[in-house]
């Protein structure tokens, strides 16, 4: 099983790629909302591409309070 | 309204049938229905006479038993289909639950909370909860479990109802002891969870019939928290008459039939999926589908899935719909393109004067076939649309009546009729209610007000805000409006110190207060930006906080550093965009309360926005 810090890895990948964002721009304990200028509807448009990447299933829900990738890399981790 | 019965076939009224009615059942206007020969059954299309009846629980209850073999409910996650039910299932469920309630001591006037995601449960847990007489409190599954208890508390609430991990966020709360809540049923549990006191919603199976409980018309059928998660809860008090009232003004322009499919995923908490995503539907045979996520992808899935009749949707949900449908349109390729430009050309032209849904469909086939085909229109509210998207669907022939409201007024206030369609307005008063403008400028601004049987009793436990809110019978909404030459309100701004975001959530100054509280300064204080600077927009909102720092000290990098750090544990409709240094002490009242209009007025005479320091 990964370890956090190789999810919290996979994370910034997909999300550098799924918004055109340098990997090398994006760290962990970045707001996600802020780094990437996104609204909460294209951060559940991220969880999608990480839920099939990962292969578990997050409700909307558990987002309510994350906008770091670190925190959401422990919701993930905690999926796994 | 009323618009005749007429016998109507429908492929699964006896016997369901999936794939056939997924490949294509049509949904038609009564008007235009007849009776094909193999139709086994004959179903009554004309909605209930809600005059007849006194309380929601009754309402829904002749529903139930007048379209027993209708379906009424779907539920979808994502890519699957997790429940389909038909009105006597519908009862058949909830009537076990109603029974466990009763058996719990719950009876009329009490107070059941639900906390849940868009799902068939929600609705069969507040049937149970009306058939009992009791009064629904919906919370908001989004809210952290923390503002959730803080509403349980308010809300006094017996009962709570809440998907499992919702249920287990808010027990892990010490405070979750002190609440009211006798009985916590949850569902969807593990069957190996540690469930402490609470039951299991899927266990409840007895089947004697539990007694009826009738409410009158004035009793209170819901408290619905339009904010106040900290500090001052506004509970709107709905009375059942409310909501019969509002279903009537609302299917008189927007009717629903059986056969019709709501696509609901907005919260049902919120009054509006309340009210067009349940009541409306149910009195009306009509199906609703749940969409137990809110994200785009399976959103334009479900439309195609279920072949979607109508929807209410926010503006952030609209754009992002817009958005990938702009993005599929320059795609093709420019000779398809000069193509399709030109029958948006042809369809804007033939849709001027009124929707011609057909004609459009006929016209703009791909673009339909995107959405399912049988959509009819979509509804917009709880936020600024900007015209330009409302225009981008009605030219494609997917009209999008823009509406306006506010849980206060039970839910909407005006709605476009689309006859003409207006990008410009929210719309006409709903039948029932009165729109008037209150002190209008040379403009024909002013603060709108509205009066109607819509308008909330109350709310809860405080008289002095509801004196504040209601005068003589008129509701102060708070926003600034003009009414034109044709009866169409347009919206303006507004005069409360509060935010709407995109996706129509309401957000209080005050209520974020609390997160810089015992910052190294004076005093601090949040207010919205259009509050101290008003712009006449219902755009761009934000939050500002303000500073006064101890005396002979800056603002240090540690302090903005501090600063961004809370705020970025605020959820992230709830962040203020930036800081202002304000080096006079703030005005008080004598029981030391921040004079807040007086403080907004001497920053708009000494500083612009331009003072606003970013963060």
């Amino acid at each position: 099983m990964n370890t956090l810090d190789e999810t919290t890895n996979e994370i910034l990948e997909l999300a550098a790629a799924h918004f055109h964002v340098p990997r090398e721009q994006l760290s962990a304990t970045d707001d996600f909302f802020k780094k990437l200028g996104i609204n909460s509807l294209q951060a559940l448009d991220l969880l999608t591409r990480l839920e099939r990447h990962f292969h578990i299933e997050l409700p909307d829900y558990e987002l309510r309070d994350v906008s770091d990738f670190r925190t959401l890399a422990e919701r993930i981790q905690s999926r796994l | 309204m009323s618009f005749g019965t007429s016998a109507i076939s429908a492929p699964w009224q006896n016997g369901y049938n999936p794939a056939f009615e997924l490949s294509g059942h049509k949904v038609e206007p009564p008007r235009e229905s007849s009776s094909p020969p193999w139709a086994p059954v004959t179903v009554s299309r004309k909605m209930l006479d809600l005059a007849q009846y006194n309380c929601l629980g009754e309402a829904l209850r002749a529903a139930l038993a007048r379209w027993p073999e209708e379906i009424c409910l779907i539920e979808a996650d994502r890519d699957r289909e997790n429940a389909r039910l038909t009105y006597r299932q519908f009862e058949q469920a909830a009537l076990p639950l109603a029974r466990a309630l009763e058996e719990a001591g719950f009876g009329e006037g009490s107070r059941a909370a639900i906390i849940m995601t868009n799902q068939s449960k929600w609705l069969i847990s507040a049937f149970a909860v009306f058939f009992c007489g009791g009064i629904l409190v919906p919370l908001d599954y989004k809210l952290s479990a923390r503002e959730q208890i803080a509403l349980l508390a308010h809300s006094k609430a017996e009962v709570l109802v809440a998907e499992y991990p919702l249920w287990r966020a808010i027990t892990q709360s010490r405070e979750f002891a002190t609440l009211a809540v006798r009985t916590a049923i949850t569902t969807e549990a593990p069957p190996n969870a540690d469930l402490a006191s609470a039951k299991r919603w899927e266990e409840f199976r007895d089947l004697r019939e539990p007694k009826f409980v009738p409410r009158q018309r004035k009793d209170p059928a819901c408290i619905v928290y339009s904010s106040g998660t900290t500090g001052r809860p506004k509970g709107c008090v709905l009375t059942h008459e409310n909501y019969l009232e509002q279903c009537v003004a609302l299917t008189s322009l927007y009717p629903f039939w059986p056969g019709v499919r709501y696509l609901s995923i907005l919260p049902t908490n919120h009054a509006i999926d309340f009210m067009v995503g349940f009541i409306g539907p149910f009195v009306c045979g009509a199906t609703v589908v749940h969409l137990r996520t809110l994200r785009p992808e399976y959103i334009r899935d479900a439309f195609v899935r279920y072949k979607i009749t109508y929807m209410t949707l926010v503006p952030a949900v609209l754009k992002a719909l817009e958005q990938n449908l702009r993005k599929r349109l320059e795609e093709l390729s420019p000779g398809r393109r000069k193509a399709l430009n030109a029958l948006i050309a042809v369809n804007r032209a033939l849709t001027r004067r009124r929707p011609r849904v057909r004609l459009s469909r006929a016209l703009l086939k791909q673009v339909h076939a995107a959405f399912g085909g049988e959509l009819r229109a979509l509804f917009v509210g709880g936020a600024f649309t900007e015209p330009a998207t409302l225009k981008f669907f009605y030219d494609l022939g997917i009209p999008v009546a823009n509406a306006y409201g506010c849980t206060e007024a039970g839910t909407a206030i005006t709605v476009n009729d689309l006859r003409p369609f207006r990008a410009d307005t929210v719309g006409k008063p709903l039948p029932g209610a009165q729109v008037k403008i209150l002190d209008p400028g040379p403009d024909g601004i002013g603060q709108v007000a509205v009066r109607g049987k819509t308008v909330m009793s109350h709310y809860l436990d405080d008289p002095e805000m509801t004196r504040d809110t209601i005068v003589d019978g008129w509701l102060m909404t708070g926003d600034l409006g003009r009414i034109d030459g044709a009866g169409h309100l347009q919206l303006f701004g507004r005069v409360r110190n509060m935010v709407v975001t995109e996706e129509g959530k309401n957000v209080y100054p005050e209520e974020i207060e609390a997160a810089f509280e015992g910052l190294a300064v004076r005093e601090a204080c949040v207010f919205a930006a259009n509050y101290i600077w008003p712009t006449r927009q219902m755009t761009g909102e934000q939050l500002v906080l303000a500073l006064h720092p101890e005396a002979h000290k800056h603002i240090s990098t540690e302090l903005v550093a501090e600063i961004g750090s809370r705020n970025r544990r605020l959820l992230n409709y709830k962040r203020v965009s930036g800081y202002l240094i304000w080096e006079e002490d703030f005005p008080r009242t004598a029981s030391l309360k921040i004079k807040r209009t007086e403080l907004a007025a001497q920053i708009r005479e000494k500083l612009g926005r331009e003072a606003v320091v970013p963060l």
